[in-house]
């Protein structure tokens, strides 16, 4: 048996793998056009432990269809380049809800990894929605310290749009995963 | 019903830290909580099925329309396995470095050296039955960057790896054998365990090296494996 090799940099130069539409999950000429379910934006802000916008970070979506199952109809996988004030954006539809270990039910949530100058490895975290009652109950929820649940949880901002900020360090660290 | 079971976690030493103090750029972007543990589910042990006809292969970046880039032509030759050594079947590879001269296609490198108008730097292969991937390439020129006074990045092409689970996740960089920059450079030196490294500098191999056309190397990737038991029920 040999361990896994090593993880390194994105650097500043990943963008030569960035393709702009693999951000619009529902775009006409990809795997899931015409699929039904809740269209639904997911955007957010990436910031540093200064505060200062992150305007370098690939972020990468991983997510079940509305069925809550990832070998289904829908290709739940995005990649999105964070612009210069940080910010990424992806059009997608809402997840189910998924399936945990035991008899356990997952709230439906989104899995974000962030790559970036900086980040020797992946930073790996999980979007769920507000108001969702499975929230209460959900494993990873349950298990991060209360007082930063909310880093978790996006809110709602109108016309299908979610939002997420996240916070790499400092005041308001977004709880990452260890996965 | 059963869970499925899960991926291993990285053996101690083999992974880069979050903060890298000789790295200056993890300063204000490692995180200073501790990661959260959660047990493997169907979304860590899923993975999107990457499929050649959404993704098309692209194995030949030392030409661009027909027109030949600048520079010393290589092959790059590889398995993608598992840490069982079984093959990843269908992996795919995505690739990208800076041309011959050291310079990125890529409005953000500002270093004085040469574009080549024909050559971009970007490619994706997929691993076949047995793992194996292969791709033709320029070996890339060494590139400054300010992490420190006469800072240089060692010749290195970047890999971006998609296995059969989330978990599996990887990106990394391939570096060349003999280059006096690697005992230099932070990235390369933040594995703590020096045969982990190791494994990231690729091997010259006269059977991947094609006679009268490029000199071959060859790169091993080894993804996370499985633990050996999947974890009952407890209910
Ligand atoms: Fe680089």
């Amino acid at each position: 048996m040999s361990a896994a090799t090593p993880s390194q940099t994105a650097g500043p130069y990943w963008h030569l793998i960035d393709f702009p539409e693999w951000a619009d999950l529902l775009r006409e000429d990809g795997p899931n056009a015409g699929l039904a379910g809740e269209r639904i934006l997911l955007t957010g802000r990436v910031t540093d432990g200064d505060g200062a916008p992150c305007p370098d970070v690939m972020v990468e979506l991983w997510q079940a269809g509305p069925d809550g199952e990832y070998g289904g109809a829908f290709h739940g996988f995005g990649r999105c380049a964070t612009d210069a004030e940080g910010r990424f954006r992806f059009v997608t539809l809402r997840p189910g809800p998924v399936r945990g270990r035991g008899n356990a039910v997952q709230a439906p949530h989104v899995t974000l990894s962030l790559f970036a100058r900086g980040l020797l490895r992946q930073l790996v975290t999980r979007l769920y929605f507000a108001g969702e009652p499975l929230n209460e109950t959900d494993p990873v929820l349950s298990a991060a310290e209360p007082e930063r649940r909310a880093t978790l949880i996006a809110q709602p901002a109108g016309g299908g749009e979610w939002r997420l900020d996240i916070r790499l360090q400092g005041e308001g660290e977004t709880v990452f995963l260890e996965v | 019903m059963s869970d499925p079971a899960g991926y291993r976690l990285p053996a101690p030493g083999t992974q880069p830290p979050y903060d890298a103090p000789d790295y200056g750029s993890t300063r204000r972007r490692h995180p200073t909580r501790p990661l959260l543990r959660v047990p493997h589910t169907p979304t860590e042990v899923s993975a999107p099925r990457m499929d050649p006809a959404r993704y098309p292969p692209h194995a030949d970046l030392s030409k661009l329309e027909g027109r030949e880039g600048l520079g010393e032509r290589i092959i790059v030759a590889g398995r993608v396995l598992d840490e069982e050594g079984r093959p990843v079947r269908g992996a795919m590879v995505e690739v990208w470095q800076a041309n011959a001269a050291g310079r990125y296609h890529h409005p953000g490198d500002t270093h004085d050296a040469p574009l080549d108008p024909n050559f971009r730097g970007q490619g994706r292969v997929f691993a076949d039955a047995e793992g194996r991937y292969r791709f033709t390439t320029i070996r890339p020129g060494a590139y400054p960057w300010r992490n420190h006074h006469n800072a240089w990045r060692p010749v290195h092409i970047h890999f971006s790896l998609f296995g059969a689970g989330f978990a599996q996740r990887l990106i990394t960089q391939m570096y060349f054998p003999g280059d006096p920059l690697l005992p230099l450079d932070p990235i390369f030196n933040s594995i703590p365990d020096p045969a982990a490294r190791q494994r990231l500098v690729a091997r010259f191999d006269l059977d991947v090296t094609e006679p009268e056309w490029a000199l071959g190397y060859r790169f091993d990737i080894v993804l996370r494996g499985r633990e050996a038991t999947p974890m009952e029920d407890a209910a």
